[in-house]
């Protein structure tokens, strides 16, 4: 198995006071080496929850219940916070939606890859500032010598995320994930912001983890999708499978809602229901409450997989 | 918010910290020392005793006489009206012009608003304390002179908070359906946005009932306004001090106390309001 | 230059205070003439302070008098030392200033590493435990907690030297005048025993003065470092794997920084007004001291001279605060 990332059966609580949410449940997916892999839901689908899990910054009122989470020979959910640091930003990166408010905004904007550079790398003190003008260059900013001495309030949020993403692949990951990189951004600068991150990962054979709730962008740029409703992953196949054929009612239901440029508004469609209560007991199918395919054995656990390609894997007991 | 909700939110929260209500009882109790001091002291808090001079709380003087032979816990008791008498009537003033020139200024805007401002931020560039200082000295040494000058400095604190608040209530939809109703700007401000600010006001007056104490004993501890034979705390730690250095601690320490009693009782009973109308505050 | 614009701000406060000194002093019911002259003034010589102040003339005019005093550095005489106002505030300066420093210096340091410590563990016991103290000690008295140190230290457990003041007068002589601070003057005269010895005099009072400043100092910084340390850029920096001590010095810290300037304003009001109580309590011969006993010795001038003073180092402090606030945040330069 070549996987560069190998989720595992994870499961995920939070601890609150209004009761225990259960945010993940026997979440499974790999990344392979140079793919770039969308994971795609609505918000509180635990697309988010799942990205901290594997960087190791989960909330601190959160506890994992089981599963693991490989990445270079190591599981992350057990590894020392030591073992972790030493991955973060260097084998392992992450990029974040809202760039300007996840930049320090009183640092110029060089000083930040340049710490990055000194954590990870032996540069000598000198070479730092040459690394991080390399390092906006990589990313096509304009002037990268002149944007190094800049705070990020003088930059605008395309550029911003381009720092992000110059801070994030400083030290040549070997897997960046993506966590809503385009939200907030304008139509043109989210289609230059993908474009980029995809031509990075080509050019360096970078895995990427694209999470997003866009399925348009997610079906633009991405090899394989893994759709994820209410902390399960419920369907993941290759991107042309998913979009022709797919197999579960949420990911037809999602198909159907996401609007296309030859859509009008009288076809808007919603997907009925509401996400379920996380803090209650749940069916072993979060979706059987939504779904007009819903049968009885749908509530029975465990819910297994149903494979049906090598490459095309789908969580329900009567798929499409 | 109905009358039913708050008194089951203040039995919640009150019932939540029960802090809050230690400290509502001991306030309670000053209070009846304020109000019924001269009954309730064990002995005349004005009568000498050369006899009796710089006794050790005992049994028959709890918290000992002083260097005239007055008993101290007589003094203490009867001396909370002045204390409390002082600051609750400075920030009875102050709440009242604070409210009704930041409401003004708040809610009309222009120039209005530039002229209090102005006026405040001159008072807040003093150091408060030295303002107070100056302003009892101009007008005269007495005690209605620093219920006025801890007035003064407290004025921009209530007059702020009341300004911020009616701006943000301004624009809300209960103000502009009573203007479209018909009502003309005065009546709106005074019977809309006016009792609904006035909760977090009296938060604001609770938390700052401590600090107007505070002033005032400051002013009485360095000589101003009160004068011998008074009893007030302030002046009693003032007079206690020079014996310090001979060992008789009870004569600033028990008025001392009095004050960091009152004090921090204010200070729980407004962190308790506060977090009864809006927990999301507490730091 | 955005230092010559920030300047400018201040003139409306300095011009603010400078007309309330001179209502509080010329304007008030009574005959300030007779406040001037001193309570042990007859009608003839209160006749001739008025003529000599100017008194009799209209309002405006005496203003105009009072801004070209001003000028001069004129604050009138005053009744109990004799002497000019300015020459009495000038020469106990230093002492003040020495004193409110040293008490800054102490609250600062304990208050910040606390409020520090204090986000990095919330909720735990040590947090609730300062927290508790914190605002228990908000409740003392500034004069009650110079007192209560005395006691407890001079007369109870003898670490402390007796209370007379910034020097021991006969045990110690003064260091030759440089900067007026005892300390510093020591120091730079090499005498090594006046410098413990006012160094010595000085920690019981900066401790009294320090410790209400304690509380809001605290406490903002717990927040503005609980706010710093949630943001999203520090989550950026701890997973861009930036060590635990740079993400909470570089990044963290130095936000929170910013909320904490604001807090000083406040906090120099207090340190400047209870300046005044901690100077009885010590005998410490500074501006304070020498306020109070003008106070009550109705010695107008030197009264109002004193609040004159005072504010006019209050807006300069706070313009140093803002100065130093635009250092760490940069986007404040911007938006001039």
């Amino acid at each position: 198995m070549t996987a560069q990332l190998l989720i595992e059966d994870l499961s995920l609580v939070f601890r609150t006071r209004h009761g225990m949410v259960r945010a993940l449940e026997d979440v499974s997916l790999s990344v392979e080496r140079g793919e770039i892999v969308g994971v795609v839901g609505e918000s509180g689908s635990g697309k988010s929850v799942m990205a901290y899990a594997v960087m190791g910054l989960q909330d601190p009122a959160s506890q994992v219940l089981g599963g693991r989470i490989m990445f270079g020979g190591l599981d992350m959910l057990r590894a020392s916070e030591a073992a972790l640091a030493e991955m973060r930003g260097r084998e392992l990166a992450m990029i974040f939606q809202s760039p300007r408010t996840a930049l320090n905004p009183i640092r110029k904007v060089g000083r930040q890859i340049a710490d990055i550079l000194r954590q990870h790398t032996t540069s000598r003190r000198g070479d730092l500032r040459k690394h991080a003008i390399d390092a906006l260059a990589r990313v096509r900013i304009p002037d990268p010598a002149r944007r190094c001495e800049a705070y990020p309030f003088e930059l605008s949020g395309g550029m911003c995320q381009r720092v992000m993403i110059a801070m994030a692949l400083a030290c040549s990951p070997s897997l960046l994930i993506a966590d809503e990189p385009t939200t907030g951004l304008d139509v043109t600068t989210q289609a230059v912001i993908m474009d980029l991150i995809r031509e990075m990962s080509r050019d360096a054979r970078m895995s990427t983890l694209l999470i997003t709730h866009d399925l348009g962008l997610a079906g633009e740029y991405c090899d394989r999708i893994a759709v994820m409703h209410a902390g399960h992953v419920v369907e993941v196949a290759p991107i042309e499978e998913l979009l022709s054929r797919p197999a579960h009612p949420y990911t037809r239901q999602l198909l159907a809602a996401t609007p296309t440029s030859r859509s009008t508004v009288e076809e808007l469609v919603s997907i009925p229901g509401q996400l379920p209560d996380l803090r209650r007991e749940l069916p072993a199918c979060r979706f059987s409450e939504r779904c007009e395919r819903h049968v009885g054995t749908c509530d029975e656990r465990p819910l297994p997989w149903t494979k049906l390609s090598p490459t095309h894997m789908v969580r329900c007991r009567v798929p499409l | 918010m109905s009358a039913t909700t708050l008194a089951r939110n203040v039995g919640h929260a009150f019932g939540q910290n029960r802090l809050t209500l230690v400290a509502v009882a001991i306030l309670l109790l000053l209070l009846l020392c304020a109000a019924f001091g001269q009954q309730i002291a064990p002995y005349d808090p004005l009568m000498t005793n050369g006899g009796a001079k710089l006794l050790a709380p005992d049994a028959a003087h709890l918290f000992g006489t002083d260097a005239l032979g007055r008993d101290i816990l007589s003094r203490v008791i009867v001396a909370a009206r002045l204390d409390l008498g002082m600051a609750i009537s400075a920030v009875v003033l102050s709440f009242l012009g604070g409210l009704a020139l930041g409401a003004v200024a708040g809610y009309f805007g222009g120039w209005s608003d530039r002229i209090i401002g102005r006026g405040m931020d001159t008072i807040m560039a003093f150091p408060l304390f030295v303002l107070a200082m100056g302003i009892v000295a101009a007008l005269g040494n007495s005690v209605l002179n620093i219920i006025i000058a801890t007035m003064i400095i407290n004025l921009p604190f209530y007059c702020r908070f009341a300004r911020g608040e009616v701006n943000v209530r301004r624009e809300m939809g209960y103000v502009e359906a009573a203007r479209m109703g018909g009502n003309r700007s005065l009546p709106v401000l005074v019977h809309h946005i006016i009792p609904n600010i006035l909760p977090p006001m009296m938060v604001q007056a609770s938390l700052n009932m401590g600090w107007a104490i505070l002033n005032a004993a400051g002013l009485s501890f360095i000589g101003l306004g009160v004068r011998p034979p008074t009893p007030e705390w302030g002046i009693m730690v003032s007079e206690g001090a020079s014996f310090i250095i001979s060992g008789e601690w009870w004569t600033f320490v028990f008025p001392g106390a009095a004050l960091v009693l009152a004090v921090f009782c204010f200070n729980l009973l407004g962190d308790g309001m506060r977090d009864l109308l809006d927990p999301r505050q507490r730091i | 230059m955005f230092v010559w614009k920030r300047l400018l701000g201040t003139l409306p406060s300095l011009a603010g205070v400078i007309v309330v000194t001179f209502l509080l002093s010329h304007a008030l019911p009574g005959d300030p003439a007779a406040y001037f002259a001193g309570p042990a003034a007859n009608a003839a010589s209160i006749a001739e302070v008025r003529n000599k102040l100017g008194l009799d003339q209209s309002l405006p005019v005496q203003f105009l008098h009072y801004l070209a005093d001003l000028a001069h550095g004129n604050l009138g005489n005053s009744l109990t030392t004799g002497q000019p106002v300015l020459t009495d505030l000038i020469q106990r300066l230093p002492a003040s200033l020495e004193l409110t420093m040293f008490a800054l210096i102490f609250a600062v340091t304990v208050a910040i590493p606390m409020g520090v410590w204090a986000a990095t563990r919330p909720g735990s016991l040590i947090d609730h435990a300062c927290r508790a103290t914190v605002s228990a000690a908000a409740a003392f008295p500034t004069f009650f907690v110079g007192l209560l140190l005395v006691y407890v230290f001079y007369f109870l457990l003898g670490l402390a030297p007796e209370p007379v003041g910034r020097l021991n007068e006969v045990l110690y002589s003064a260091p030759p005048h440089i900067t007026g601070a005892y300390t510093i003057d020591s120091l730079l005269a090499g005498d090594w025993q006046v410098f413990r010895a006012s160094l010595a005099q000085l920690i019981l009072p900066s401790i009294s003065l320090g410790l209400f400043a304690l509380a809001p100092i605290a406490r903002i910084t717990r927040a503005a470092m609980l706010q710093a340390l949630g943001s999203d850029f520090t989550r950026t920096a701890r997973a861009s794997g930036l060590p635990a001590r740079k993400v909470l010095v570089t990044y963290a810290f130095r936000n929170a920084l910013l909320p904490l300037s604001s807090v000083l304003g406040m906090v120099f009001s207090f340190l400047l007004g209870a300046n005044v109580l901690i100077e009885q309590v010590y005998g410490w011969q500074g501006v304070g001291s020498y306020a109070v006993s003008a106070v009550l010795a109705s010695d107008y001038a030197a009264v109002q001279g004193f609040v004159l003073m005072m504010a006019v180092l209050y807006i300069l402090l706070n313009l140093l605060v803002d100065l130093l606030g635009t250092l760490i945040d940069p986007r404040v330069r911007f938006e001039a």
